[in-house]
């Protein structure tokens, strides 16, 4: 059973981010969207609570912040609407940690 | 001009998650028409409102962004940037846009518009004022 981990806060003004990606499992996919972005930029104070997990980004939201892919931590899964969509419907659940 | 006030408006919000960068921007401009004497700071997320290069065509949204560089034309010129801000984002003044105004007592010298303050620095900065918006 799989679960697809909304988040959309900044990490920096809540704690979503980190109980997110703290109860996370295995198999689980975070989703950052809105505010949530930012918690996919690199060199931050929150880098590491998505560093080497399994942590896809909403582009649209991305690019109106005007943060670039060159700022985001390794191995983040840039996605549009389309791929949201995709992973709504690869997972069992979805969770929304508003 | 000696009974205009020291109105600083203190941003501490991302933009667009919620209205309150715009809302600030607004009331700003507002602000600006009736003489006084104001400053900006942006701390803590309100830092990513001055970020370069944003694109909202695709989530539909007003891209208000724009905006931050004609504050100049209104003689909003003292804009605070804290230091610790940017860097506990991995950001740096490169990645803000470049706010500048022209000085009408220098032949309309272009001078940069944000000041990089650390926490200590903006804390005197907030005492001298008379009246805080926060946003």
């Amino acid at each position: 059973m799989s679960m697809l981990h909304l988040v959309n806060k900044s990490p920096f003004d809540g704690v979503s981010l980190n109980t997110a990606s703290s109860i996370m499992k295995g198999d689980d996919t975070l989703l950052l969207i809105e505010d949530g972005v930012y918690g996919a930029m690199r060199n931050t104070k929150s880098s590491a609570l998505v560093e080497g997990r399994n942590v896809s980004v909403l582009g649209p939201d991305l690019a109106a912040r005007g943060i670039t892919e060159d700022k985001l931590v390794d191995g983040v899964t840039v996605i549009d609407y389309a791929g949201f969509v995709d992973l709504v419907e690869a997972n069992d659940k979805v969770q929304s940690w508003l | 001009m000696s009974d205009a006030k020291k109105f600083m408006y203190i941003n501490r919000r991302a933009p667009y998650g919620t209205i309150y960068a715009w809302e600030s921007l607004e009331v700003v401009l507002i602000g600006a028409a009736f003489e006084q004497d104001v400053s900006l700071a942006f701390m803590d997320d309100g830092v990513f409102q001055l970020t370069r290069g944003q694109d909202t065509g695709a989530i539909g949204m007003k891209n208000f962004s724009p905006t931050y560089m004609a504050l100049g034309d209104y003689e909003v010129n003292k804009i605070y940037v804290e230091k610790e801000s940017l860097e506990e984002r991995g950001l740096s003044l490169d990645d803000l846009q470049h706010l500048v105004w022209e000085d009408e007592d220098e032949d309309w010298a272009e001078k940069d518009s944000i000041r990089l303050v650390s926490r200590a620095e903006l804390a005197d900065v907030l005492s001298g004022q008379d009246v805080l918006f926060n946003f």
